[in-house]
């Protein structure tokens, strides 16, 4: 019983992580259809920026995380402008090749310059641990957990609530009568990809936080599997990423738990796998149907 | 108001538009019609800034247009609204109708234009919060010109308003472009359904593959031989 509840506690922080990128996967999929590869080397350069500010320019740990999501959502509106802009009616398979040399560019960009090293994420905030009922917790895990579901809620708040967020909403099932009404997709685009870009760089200072650890590669497997999160979720689908992601963070570390973490990988693929044969939308996918 | 002039539209190889010219003056409601595949969308896409012309001119309230971004036109005041309708499916009723004044930033005038809307479509004000998906076919028509009337234009382009309707629900729609008109707003109006729309309109134009082949008064055309062994079934 103990032991469930200490990983359910692990599952959830690392969970959380993966929901705060599948949300990044996920509206940008749903607004241009693309999968964007680069989403989880954007993470990285989210934890390389919380590393050097707290390192370089002694930020506290909020506004080290802060920085990060405006620097982040920076870096995601100039690669739609420079990289997916010009592909917008090109075949999708064009962007989604672009998409990887994005994300090449930004691992192997980053190696150059400032090596393939791993390095110590400072310690911003002082761990520590609460013991309850024989659970440890740490104050980093409710950290990580508090603020990503503060994110989540704030996204959604955004998308349900504001004009901005209603644009998004409607360019994504309507591009053409978007259009229609006024409202400048060029702009509803590059919103979004702050938007998602900005929760990727959250995510990278709270993973450097929790991990201790961060490296330009870093990106790849956390980003795959944010990636799968969304799909299982039903991408597209913002409350489907938040549960995929946590869904995926709670699988893995039930595998390491009962002994396998040589095949903590292969099972979350095994899962998308048997999820997409009985949802093939997904868990949130909508299954639309032209009204007349 | 608008003046569409030698208009020239292709897709890829395909010349769509060839050569179109026609003009809707102030107050009127003119109608285009034709045949399936004539091109009438396509000039309706192409005032609205979504299509670029190969060749030709429009020009509304005496400025050029035909390289303005669709969201300037609509600011401009010109709305469409789009042939089958598409409404936003997972927005609500009353957040199509905020889309539809995307652009507009003056409170006052906001709440006018709900009131507009609800005056004329009063079925839409009792399903503000339910998914615009869930409306039926006629309903999401009337949403659709709601969410244009949002912007109030004083250009209105309707692309086949009664497609695919009970016949109930097209005089309905009928009347209500007529009293939209009346009170103020300029309507291009395009039909399959040419009895109907040619009862209504000030003047017409016949187009048939990418080109106008008649222009008249509405009477004019209903009574044209021409027009009505080809489009008014005999
Ligand atoms: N997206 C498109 N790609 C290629 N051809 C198109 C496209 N849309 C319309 N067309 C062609 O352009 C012509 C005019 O179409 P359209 O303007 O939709 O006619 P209408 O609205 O009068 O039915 C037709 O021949 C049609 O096949
Ligand atoms: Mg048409």
């Amino acid at each position: 019983m103990q032991t469930i509840g200490q990983q359910l506690i692990n599952g959830l922080s690392l969970g959380s992580i993966y929901a705060l990128l599948a949300l990044g996967y996920t509206m940008v999929y749903g607004i241009i259809k693309l999968i964007n590869f680069a989403h989880g080397d954007i993470y990285m350069l989210g934890a390389f920026w919380g590393y050097f500010v707290i390192n370089k320019l002694h930020f506290n740990f909020l506004f080290a995380m802060l920085s990060a999501m405006l620097f982040c959502a920076l870096v995601g509106v100039i690669i739609e402008y420079f990289a997916y802009r010009p592909l917008r009616k090109s075949p999708r398979i064009t962007a989604l090749i672009t998409a990887i040399g994005v994300s090449f560019l930004l691992e192997n960009g980053m190696t150059y310059f400032f090596t393939a090293n791993t390095r110590n994420f400072p310690q911003a905030i002082q761990t520590v641990t609460y013991h309850l009922g024989g659970i440890q917790i740490s104050n980093i895990q409710l950290l990580i957990l508090g603020t990503a579901c503060l994110l989540m809620l704030l996204l959604e708040l955004i998308i349900k609530r504001t004009k901005m967020g209603k644009a998004m909403r409607a360019v994504s099932v309507d591009p053409e009568a978007a259009q229609l009404v006024g409202i400048n997709i060029n702009h509803t685009i590059s919103f979004t990809f702050a938007l998602g870009s900005a929760m990727a760089g959250a995510a990278g200072v709270l993973i450097g936080l929790y991990y201790n650890s961060i490296d330009p590669l870093m990106g790849m497997t956390p980003g795959i599997k944010a990636f799968v999160a969304a799909v299982i979720g039903g991408i597209g689908s913002v409350p489907g990423a938040s549960l995929g992601g946590f869904l995926i963070g709670l699988l893995e570390t039930a595998v390491q738990a009962v002994g396998l973490s040589a095949y903590k990988d292969a099972v979350v693929y095994f899962v998308l796998i048997v999820i997409l044969l009985v949802l093939p939308a997904g868990i949130f996918g909508k299954k639309t149907k032209e009204k007349v | 108001m608008l003046n569409v002039k030698d208009l020239v539209v292709n897709y890829g190889a395909i010349q769509a538009v060839k050569k179109v010219s026609f003009n809707i003056q102030q107050g009127e409601i003119v109608t285009l019609i034709g045949a399936n595949g004539a091109g009438k969308s396509t000039i309706l896409h192409t005032i609205s800034g979504i299509m670029r012309p190969v060749s030709g001119e429009v020009t509304y309230l005496d400025h050029p247009i035909q390289k303005t971004a669709a969201p300037k036109i609509v600011q401009a005041g010109i709305s469409q609204v789009p042939e089958g309708r598409h409404i936003f499916p997972g927005l609500s009723v009353q957040e199509n109708l905020q889309m539809g004044a995307f652009l507009r930033k003056d409170r006052a005038h906001l709440s006018q234009a709900y009131e507009d809307v609800y005056q004329y479509f009063p079925v839409l004000k009792q399903r503000l919060n339910q998914d615009a998906a869930t409306l039926s076919g006629g309903e999401q028509q009337m949403l659709a010109m709601g969410r244009a009337l949002m912007a109030r234009p004083k250009l209105m382009l309707l692309d086949e308003p009664s497609m695919g309707l009970a016949p109930l629900f097209i005089n309905e729609i009928f009347e209500i472009i007529q009293a939209i008109n009346q009170a103020g707003t300029t309507v291009l109006l395009i039909e399959q359904n040419a009895k109907k729309a040619l009862s209504i309109a000030d003047r017409g134009y016949v187009l048939a593959a990418g080109e106008v082949k008649l222009h008249g008064t509405g009477q004019e055309l209903l009574t044209n031989s021409a027009v009505q062994k080809a489009y008014l079934g005999g």
